[in-house]
This record gives C-alpha cells, sequence and structure tokens, in this order.
C-alpha cells in the first residue's frame, strides 16, 4: 500500500482560532479514508490543508508539512494552482457553474488551468469524466442543457466529473451527500468504490454509517486533534480511545 | 453493558439496550432454576416436577424469542458500533447458548420419565456433582457478562476440563455396571444421556465466558488453545 499523502505537525489557525492541531497522518493511495468527528472539530479544515484551499481564507495560515508523494505542497515555489489540480475538492453542495452547460461544467477546469484541446479531444474528456461520475447514460443526450437543470445527485456527480477532468491524483470530499436523498447518496458511495481503482479519496462526513459503509480507513478528530487513525472495520467494532467509543456508539454531547 | 459508561444522548437507545441485558438475566436466572429442578427430580425419581420443568420449556423459548428480537431491532433502528455492537451480537449468541441449556434440562427431565419407572441402578453421586459446577458455570458466565469481569470468565472455560473429566468418570462407570450385567444397560444408557446433557450444559456456558470477553476486550478466544491462543 503506497502513502500518497502525508501530514507532518500540522497545525491551521484562523487567526488566533487553533483550528487543527499537531495532526500527522498518513493517507493511503488507491484507499478511501475517511475523517469523522463532531460539528467543529476541525476536519474539514483538515482537508483544505491537504489542498491549499485552508490558506485562500483572509487571516489563515497553516505551519506543518503536507507531503504529496513526499514532496512537500507548502515548499517555497510550490505553485497552489497546481496542487488543487493534482488534488481535487468536491463540497457539500453541489456546485456547478449556474451559467455553462453540463459539457462546460465538465471541462471549466481544463480551460481555467489553460489547457488548449481540440474540439474532439474535448468532447472526448467530457464523455470519459462523466463516466467516471456515473453520469453518463443520463445526460449524454442533452449535455447543452444547463448544469443547474439537472436534479441535486446529478449535479453533485457532474462537480465529481468536472474535478476529475483535471486528471488529479487525489479527490477530497467535504461532506458530498449531506445535501442529497438516500438515492443519490448510495450512488456517490458506490461511485467512491469505482473510483479508488484510480484516485486516493478523503471523504469528510457526518455520517457515520457512511464512512464505516465506505471507507478503508477512518480517522477520528475531536477539538482539533486527530484522536484515532485505523482500519475502518476495527475503528468501528473496537476502537481503542474511549472518545472514539463514546462518538461513534452516540455518548456524546 | 458497562454501566459506568456515560449514557447514550438516545434515550431510546439506551432504554432498549437495558431492555436486552434485562432479558438476558432472566433468561439466565430461569435456565439456571431449571437445571437443578431437572437434578433434583432425577435424584428424587419426582415424575410430578419433571413434568412441571418440561412445561416450564415454553417460557425458556418465549424468553429466547423475546431476546432475538430485541438484539434485531436495536440492529435495524440504531446501527450500532463498537462496544454496543459487541454487546448485541454477544446478546444474540448469548440467548441461543441459554435456550439450548434449557432443552439439556427438558432432555434430562425426560430421561427422568424413563428412569424412574425401573428400580434406581445406583446411588447418584457425580451427576449431582457434575450438574453443581454445571450450574454455577452457567451462574459464573453470567455474572462476568454482567460485570464485564474476563477474569472471571476465564475461570468458567476452565472449569470446564473438570466436567469433561467427570462425565469420562462416569462413563467408565457405567461401562463398568454394563460388561457384568448387560440387564443394566437400558438404565445405564439413560444415566448416560443424563450425564451427556451436563456435559453440554457447561460447554454452553463456556460459550457464554467466551463471547463475554470478545464483548469485554474485542478479542476472539473461540477455537483457540488456551495456552497460545492460536487455534
Amino acid at each position: 500500500m503506497a502513502e500518497k499523502l502525508i501530514a507532518r505537525g500540522l497545525n491551521a489557525y484562523f487567526g488566533s482560532n487553533h483550528a487543527v492541531r499537531d495532526i500527522n497522518v498518513t493517507i493511503n493511495a488507491n484507499r478511501v479514508t475517511a475523517i469523522i468527528g463532531p460539528s467543529g472539530c476541525g476536519k474539514s479544515t483538515l482537508i483544505r490543508c491537504f489542498n491549499r484551499m485552508h490558506e485562500v481564507v483572509p487571516g489563515a495560515r497553516v505551519e506543518g508539512q503536507v507531503l504529496l508523494d513526499g514532496e512537500d505542497i507548502y515548499a517555497p515555489g510550490v505553485d497552489p494552482v497546481d496542487i488543487r489540480r493534482r488534488i481535487g475538492m468536491v463540497f457539500q453542495r453541489p456546485t456547478p457553474f449556474p451559467t455553462m452547460s453540463i459539457a462546460d461544467n465538465v471541462a471549466a477546469g481544463l480551460k481555467l488551468n489553460g489547457v488548449a484541446l481540440s474540439r474532439s479531444e474535448r468532447n472526448r474528456i467530457v464523455e470519459h469524466s462523466l463516466r467516471q461520475a456515473a453520469l453518463w447514460d443520463e445526460v449524454k443526450d442533452h449535455l447543452d442543457r444547463p448544469g443547474t437543470s439537472l436534479s441535486g445527485g446529478q449535479q453533485q456527480r457532474l462537480c465529481v466529473a468536472r474535478a476529475l477532468a483535471v486528471k488529479p491524483e487525489v479527490l477530497l470530499m467535504d461532506e458530498p451527500c449531506s445535501a442529497l436523498d438516500p438515492i443519490s447518496t448510495a450512488r456517490i458511495e458506490e461511485l467512491l468504490l469505482e473510483l479508488k481503482e484510480n484516485y486516493t479519496i478523503v471523504i469528510v462526513t457526518h455520517n457515520m454509517q457512511q464512512a464505516a459503509r465506505c471507507s478503508d480507513f477512518t480517522a477520528f478528530m475531536y477539538a482539533g486533534s486527530l484522536i484515532e487513525f485505523g482500519e475502518t472495520k476495527q475503528i468501528f467494532t473496537n476502537p481503542t480511545r474511549r472518545e472514539t467509543e463514546d462518538y461513534i456508539t452516540g455518548r456524546f454531547g | 453493558m458497562d454501566h459506568s459508561q456515560t449514557q447514550h444522548t438516545n434515550r431510546q437507545y439506551e432504554e432498549e439496550l437495558r431492555g436486552l441485558h434485562a432479558g438476558l438475566l432472566k433468561m439466565g436466572g430461569l435456565v439456571e432454576r431449571q437445571i437443578a429442578e431437572a437434578v433434583d427430580s432425577l435424584v428424587e425419581r419426582d415424575v410430578d416436577k419433571a413434568r412441571q420443568i418440561i412445561a416450564r420449556d415454553a417460557e425458556v423459548n418465549r424468553m429466547d424469542i423475546e431476546n432475538d428480537e430485541r438484539c434485531i431491532r436495536l440492529l435495524a433502528l440504531h446501527q450500532p458500533a463498537a462496544r454496543d455492537l459487541r454487546f448485541i451480537t454477544t446478546g444474540l449468541k448469548i440467548t441461543t447458548d441459554l435456550e439450548r441449556i434449557g432443552d439439556n434440562a427438558v432432555n434430562i427431565c425426560e430421561r427422568v420419565l424413563e428412569l424412574s419407572q425401573q428400580p434406581q441402578l445406583k446411588p447418584y453421586i457425580d451427576i449431582p456433582r457434575m450438574a453443581e459446577i454445571a450450574q454455577s458455570m452457567v451462574n459464573d458466565s453470567l455474572d462476568a457478562f454482567v460485570k464485564d469481569d474476563t477474569e472471571l470468565a476465564e475461570k468458567v472455560i476452565e472449569r470446564d476440563d473438570e466436567v469433561d473429566a467427570l462425565n469420562y468418570q462416569i462413563y467408565r462407570e457405567l461401562l463398568s455396571y454394563m460388561a457384568e450385567d448387560p440387564g443394566t444397560i437400558a438404565r445405564a444408557t439413560q444415566i448416560l444421556f443424563v450425564s451427556k446433557y451436563l456435559e453440554r450444559i457447561a460447554d454452553h456456558a463456556t460459550n457464554i465466558a467466551e463471547m463475554v470477553v470478545y464483548m469485554v476486550k474485542g478479542r476472539t478466544i473461540r477455537h483457540m488453545d488456551r495456552k497460545t491462543e492460536r487455534p
């Protein structure tokens, strides 16, 4: 099992608020890693540190290292835009560009990255990405309709397709199913299992059953710290730490 | 269920877990009584008592179904994890072991009905001793379950050897009776069955004790060599 992403002594701040505290964790390649924990525990902030999205918030800063294939993404001279291409992100609410068609939404990342493509090459990437996101069959006959004409679940898969079009290595998902119904949620979860063959996936979720169903590894965070990290089946049957036990059995708060 | 633990945020869930706990203990108490009285009916050659015990098995069966339903409801509605999950799956197994122990008590009583129609072959000495150990194993395994006491559970598991040894001793003794006088074969075989039922009861108590270790520590010790903890 290769190590794809490694956080070393990672700290994140919003001004004086110390949101992520001294995190050391290794994300394995071609596996799904779930991050769970109560609201405000720093899980979203943590994954935003994984692709240098945290620093775009005014007053926010990061200390420590995040190694992508052994190279520190915070090293001087590293282009954050390049990092965000290699480490893509899908957000809580589907965010298709409202004025763009389905196909343009998928190709948006390519355009923003300044990739010049022939019409046929672009169409090929759009189709391939939509297929990978398990959306192709539902939209192939109306690719020119607005992205916002799709249902919530379809929009979220459209966002997955958009993230995949730029061929990232890692896909970060910040509660990707929290705005979706159970059927759409099941489709996204099924998608994760397919995608992990080619990508490394980190998913933040409030839904513990979702973490249990679709992840290989689980990280439990509390108050900015990583309390426990382990194989999902171990975390959910026999966690080591009392705090983890209390949280996953619903004895919290 | 460890009562020192913080309570669940969901009170309904907490109550259902406690209900399962209480249901298992109640069933355990009844089953212990069934074993004790079954052996009394044997020693006292009390056919009426044996019949009462057989009739009471319906109650044991009803409790088994209730406990099963509690476990299934908890699994379906609350998606238990970790400690709670181990408690509930242990509950599913314990209720089955208790139900089987109840059946074994009934089996003893069925032998009592037959043995009581014939003159007593020999005074019962080892059988009541064996019954006493088996019954205390059931009692201690449930005690270990209540108190999360893995040391007590391990002691129950060790005592299974004593029961096995007594079973073998009884078998050899009865064999000598049968070899000497074939006229005793029918009765000796019945007593041999009783000994076997008690040995099975001790095995079920051992299962319960092993599940208690799993429930508390999350570690499986079933089907393992006791010293090396390997299969």
